[in-house]
This record gives structure tokens, sequence and C-alpha cells, in this order.
């Protein structure tokens, strides 16, 4: 089973080393990494998709604990949650297509943001059910280049994931 | 008060209490090494190569209970230690290491004598520092004596560039360490406490599973306190050992691989396996699914990551082992055991550790007992790795927690004779002897040099059988007796090399030698090399041949 993990850990630099090179030599297959700085300068989140059973995630979590650097866990999958992903595609485009691309990217409420001479670039966010799904729409046309950013989540309504914990508001 | 940063990093040191450090100089780390000139109160012991460095601090550590401390320079100095940490690490010992780097302006141009230590040292460090920030400096070292000597102890490493360390800082020690992702467990759960001594009270077939954690925190008082209370069993893994005193009738011996058969067979057969900071390591197991298989386990230790890790556990207690002893004895009472207690006695009898009598050379087994029975537990024991060790685990009678100091998780060759040097210094008043063989002792015998330059009065007993015994009885059995590269076709004159470092030198072919030459060795003031010349058709038995159950033991 996939585990959605947001993870809490001091902004130092080599803390992205750490937790990757913590999966790779521990086995565990990491699905998708997003890391950003979060409303503290000194604490950054990671969004980790991690693959496995329960098992697997007990030992993912306990060893993440082990870093130092690691503030706080919380496997945010039985959650009520919000995730999100954003994509780039580049496809290829004649200039007969624009349109039917466009529409394309209306139904999946996608954003144009640069046209080339042969090419269009949209911009999508979504899960990644959709962002698969948009994917699968545009590969007919000839998809040059795409970039994704990894999920990120958070939970929904007045649960959060802060620096002491999962709490509900105040 | 202002001072350099390399300065600072001497004077905490001083306020940490370090009284030694073991290391070895160089170009990136000098300007420490010259503040180091005025700390009267540091003891600098020079070693001959920077693994000897870990290895000694490591034993000191394990004989004194303080954190080791280790200096080397930057590129081969620092990647030298990378097998004392990565030993210090498996065997959870803690440590403080202090590399010199290149200055920050070359970090990251392949400069002379740079490597990123940092980097490499990850996985085998329970925590590094880089440090980029003078300033800093002071709350490092202090963090990193907390996360290296608390919880699970293990090596810390931090690197300091040259131009870092001749910076001039304000001087301020911070009184308290605040790592917001660091706050090891010390008292067990309640509620898991109770629910494991209802467990302990109710069993028919107890058995007490003791690994090193039992050492770390001090509990061999409180283990003794358990088993006597719950009349229990108690098998020692190889770190454990010494943590249970040998001669008690309720001593099981080392269990898994090259275990007891006594020991194992009453792991197969119990009904509640007490693991105490320990942690199911793939040789003391065997095959997993026939390792305790009817029994509920109760599993302390200070890692929560060790608990359900390898095998499912019924009552998981993640605490210090002395104290949450401490609180599960106050829940039992006395409980008196016979049906079990006379079946293991069945098994002690009918499977006892043996070794055969034939041929003219030496038994390397009763080299051990020799030496047992002229020290009677009162020694020190380093050993290195191989077939001496694991005769050590199970002919040598561990009397007094800590008296072991071996190399367990990783199983280092040449850990011995540094470990020897560094317990010694820890233990100036004890006898520290040196078990070891004709191939783990030349894998660091430079440090031959300091154990003379320190005036230790070590007793090195090398079993010379002329081969990697261990690795030969692998071939015998693995590889259909094909040997290949273990045999070797020259072994130096171990007695001579005594005389080359000024120590005294023994051949010893007969027991009958050993055992009127012993007295001598052990009472003379000085070190001495003890080379015995041993059977080398002897094997390390019983074994549990890989993907086997520890019950399924041969005799070989």
């Amino acid at each position: 089973m996939r585990h959605t993990l947001a993870v809490l850990v001091e902004n130092n630099p080599g803390v992205l080393a750490r937790v990757a090179g913590l999966f790779s030599r521990r086995g565990f297959n990491i699905d998708s990494l997003a890391v950003g700085r979060t409303e503290r300068p000194d604490v950054s989140r990671m969004t980790i998709v991690v693959e496995g059973d329960d098992r697997v995630l007990e030992q993912v979590s306990k060893q993440l604990h082990k870093l130092v650097d690691v503030i706080k866990i919380s496997d945010i999958t039985p959650e009520e949650y919000v995730d999100r992903e954003l994509v780039l595609i580049k496809v290829h485009c004649e200039a007969v297509h624009r349109g039917e691309i466009m529409q394309v990217a209306d139904v999946f409420r996608a954003r144009i943001v640069d046209l080339g001479r042969k090419t269009i670039t949209v911009e999508c966010t979504g899960n990644d059910g959709k962002i698969n799904a948009f994917e699968e729409a545009l590969r007919p046309y000839g998809i040059k280049e795409l970039v994704r950013t990894g999920k990120i989540a958070m939970m929904r309504g007045t649960r959060f994931t802060s620096v002491s914990g999962v709490r509900d508001e105040d | 008060m202002e001072m350099t940063v390399a300065q600072a990093l001497i004077r905490c040191l001083e306020l940490e209490e370090v009284d030694i450090i073991f290391g070895y100089p160089g170009g990136a780390i000098l300007p420490v090494y010259d503040a180091l000139c005025k700390a009267a109160s540091i003891k600098h012991v020079l070693v001959r190569h920077e693994q000897g460095a870990v290895h000694a601090a490591d034993a000191y550590s394990r004989a004194t209970g303080k954190v080791g401390v280790i200096m080397a320079t930057s590129g081969p100095g620092a990647t030298n230690l990378v097998t004392g940490i990565a030993n210090a690490y498996m065997d959870s010992v803690p440590l403080v290491l202090i590399t010199g780097q290149v200055p920050t302006s070359q970090v990251g141009t392949d400069a002379f004598q740079e490597v990123d230590i940092t980097g490499i040292t990850m996985p085998i460090t329970k925590h590094n520092y880089l440090v980029k920030d003078a300033k800093k400096l002071p709350s490092i070292i202090k963090s990193a004596f907390h996360i290296a000597s608390t919880g699970r102890p293990g090596p810390v490493l931090i690197d300091l560039p040259k131009d870092v360390a001749s910076e001039t800082i304000k001087f301020t020690y911070p009184e308290k360490v605040s790592l917001r992702g660091y706050k090891p467990t010390y008292t067990g759960h309640p509620a898991k406490v109770k629910e494991a001594a209802k467990l302990m009270m109710n069993s028919q077939r107890p058995v007490i599973y003791a690994g090193g954690g039992v050492l770390n925190s001090g509990a061999a008082g409180e283990l003794l306190q358990l088993a006597e209370t719950l009349t229990a069993p108690v098998t020692n893994t190889f770190m454990g050992l010494s943590g249970f005193p040998g001669e008690h009738p309720l001593f099981l011996g080392m269990l898994g691989l090259h275990g007891t058969r006594y020991a194992n067979l009453a792991v197969t057969n119990c009904d509640l396996l007490i693991a105490l900071g320990a942690r199911f390591d793939d040789r003391v197991t065997g095959r997993l699914a026939a390792f305790a298989p009817n029994a509920g386990v109760v599993h302390v230790d200070i890692d929560p990551a060790e608990i359900g890790k390898n095998v499912q556990v019924h009552v998981p207690i993640v605490g210090d082992v002395k104290q949450v002893l401490q609180a599960i004895l106050a829940h039992l009472k006395k409980k008196d055991r016979t049906g079990w207690l006379e079946q293991i006695q069945q098994w002690k009898k009918e499977y006892p550790l043996t070794y055969g009598s034939g041929g003219e050379k030496m038994k390397p087994q009763a080299v051990i007992e020799a030496i047992y029975r002229h020290t009677r537990g009162e020694a020190v024991v380093t050993t290195d790795v191989g077939q001496h060790q694991m005769w050590v685990a199970q002919y040598y009678r561990f009397k007094y927690p800590g008296t072991l100091i071996s190399s367990g998780g990783l199983g280092t060759m040449g850990f011995g004779l540094p470990a020897a040097v560094g317990a010694q210094i820890g233990l100036p008043d004890r006898l520290v002897m040196l078990i070891t063989g004709d191939g783990s002792v030349q894998m660091n015998i430079q440090e031959l040099a300091t154990l003379v330059e320190q005036k230790l009065p070590i007793k090195i007993f090398i079993m010379n059988n002329n081969c990697l015994g261990l690795v030969r009885q692998l071939q015998e059995f693995y590889c259909e007796r094909r040997y290949i590269a273990t045999e070797f076709g020259f072994v130096p004159d171990f007695a001579r090399l005594a005389g080359a470092y000024g120590i005294a030198g023994y051949d010893i072919e007969t027991l009958e030698q050993l055992d009127k030459m012993l007295p001598e060795i052990i009472s003379n003031p000085g070190a001495a090399i003890v080379n015995c010349r041993v059977d080398a058709s002897e094997n390390v038995s019983p074994m549990v041949m890989a993907g086997q159950g520890i019950d399924e033991a041969i005799d070989c």
C-alpha cells in the first residue's frame, strides 16, 4: 500500500541526503519526495510517498525518527487530506492542433504557460490520478518533455502537523 | 573570552572532562593539535594508524563508561577511521571523532587530502557535523557529546575545516542541549511494564535473552535479580557476554550460530522469551521462523527501531533496560520452578560443549580453558574476530560486567590489539589480556609500538594455527573443502617479534608448557606475546548452517 508521510525536518544542509540515503540503504521504496521550507524558516517539510505494508511503514517511520534532524513524522494516509502535484508538459503542437490541445487543457483546468513554433507548454495541478489522466490525454500529440514536482499534502480541517505533533487547533 | 575555534574546541573537551584523546595529527588538523599543547589535563595517545585510534577509544569507552574521543586529519586520516566508526556504530559505543578538513574555500574542489567524510560516515554515525559557522562550534561539541552518550549510544563525527579552526570567537559553553528531533525514552510505559510482569509470572518455560544493552545501561545487577526472582535461565548474545555471571547455575552461555546446544534448545522450546537490550541479529536467530516458535516475546530496548524489526513482539517496551527492569521487578514475586530447570539441566548434561582430545597438537579450546583457570574471570579480555573469539565466548566464564571487549556486530579483524591498548589505558590497575589469532593480530600489528610507548602490561595470546581458521571452516562446510586464500604461506615468528619491540615473547607448544608458564606470564609486570601453536584442524562447534533453525546445529 502507498503511504503519504508528512515529515518535518531541521532546515540544515545535508538533511535531504540523510533522508534519501536512509531510504536507499534500508531498501525502502520512495514513490516521490517533495521538500521545501515551511512557515518557519528553520523547519523544512518533506512529503514522502512510500510503498510498503504496515511493517515496512513502521520501520520507515522508526528509522526516520532516529535521524537527529528529523523533528516529526506523521503518516497522514488514514486522515482526510488534500494533496496536490504540479506538472509541466511540453507537447508537440502544429498550429492546426492548438485549439484541440487547448480544449483538452480546459477539461483538466490546466493552463497554457508557453507557446513555441511547434510546441505548447501546459501547467496542471491536482492529485496524481488527475495528473496521470492529463498526461494520457496529451500523449497522442507527442510529449516532448514532462516534469512533475512530486506530491505535497496537508490534512483537512482543523487538524495540523506541527513541530509539536499532530494536533487539533487550540 | 576571545579565542580561536581550535582553542575553544579544546576548552569544550576540558569542560566535558575528557582526559584522553586517541589520535594522529596531520596538516588540516594542525591548529587543533597546536591548541592541545596547552591542555594540561588532556593526555594524547599517539597511535600508529587512525583505525587503531578508533578501536582504542572504543575499548577505552567500554572499559570506563566514558565517551571515547578521537582526532585525525583530513583525507586519508579521516577515511582510515571509517572501519572503526562502523564498528562502534554496530556495537553502540559512544565516541566523538574530530577530523580536520581542508579550508572552506577549497571544500568541494578535490583539494589535496580532501574527502567528504560527513558524506562517507552518514550511514555509520549516529549524527555528524561539518562546522561552517565558527560561532556554532561550542554548541556542536555539546550536542555531539550528548547525542553520543545518551539513548542508544553511538559515534558522532565533527568535521572542522582548517580556516574555521583558526577563526576567533567569543567563547561560551552552553549549559543545555536543545535538540527537538532527539529525545530518547528511558522509562518504560507503565501499562506495558505491568503486562510484561504478568506474562513473566504466568510463564512456565521462560528464557531471558540478554544482549549488549544490559551492559550499556549498567543493568547486570537487575538482570541477576530478574533471573533469580523468576528462576529463569539466561542466555547471552555475544555482545551481552559478561552481563551475567558465567558460573551461575541459571546461565546457559551464548546462543545462536555457535551457541551452546542447551541455550538454543531452551530458546526453541520456551513459552516466553524475555529479550533485554538485544536485537535479534541473524547470527542469533538463524532461520527466523524456527526461532522461539512457540514463545510470547517481551522486548525491552532503548531503540524503538529494533523492536519489531526482525520478529513479531507481543510486549514491546521502549526504554533503558535498567530502569525498565527496576519497574518490572517491583511487580514480581519470587517464583520457583522445577520441571523446566530439570529439562535444561538434562540438555546441559546431554549436549555439553566438547572438543576432541586426539592429535599431538595443543587444542585452542584448551588454551582458553587454561587462561580461565589461571585468571578465574578476574581479567579484562579483549579479542579479535574469528575462531579464537568464538572459543573465548564458549570457554571463558566472565565474572564481572564489561570484562569482555570485542567486536560483535561488524566483526572487525584487527580490533583486538588497539582495543587492548584502550582498555588498559582506561583500567591501568587491571589485568588486560588480548586473545587473538595469527590472522587478526597482523591486521593492526603496528599498534604494538603504541603499546610499548605507553608502557602497557598487556598479555597477548595468539592462537596461531597458520591459517584463517573461521573462513577455512566455512570453506570446509560450504565449499567442499576447496581451501583458497585461507592458509598462510608465511607467518612471522611472533615470539621474536616481541623481542623487536622489547617485550617478553613465549613460544608454547603444549598445554603442560602453557600451564607451567601462565603464572609467570600473568604476574610479570611487563607486556608479553604468547605464541600458542594450536591444532589447525579444530573447528568452532556446534555450528548452525545457513538457513537452519538454531536447534538444528551440527557438530563439527
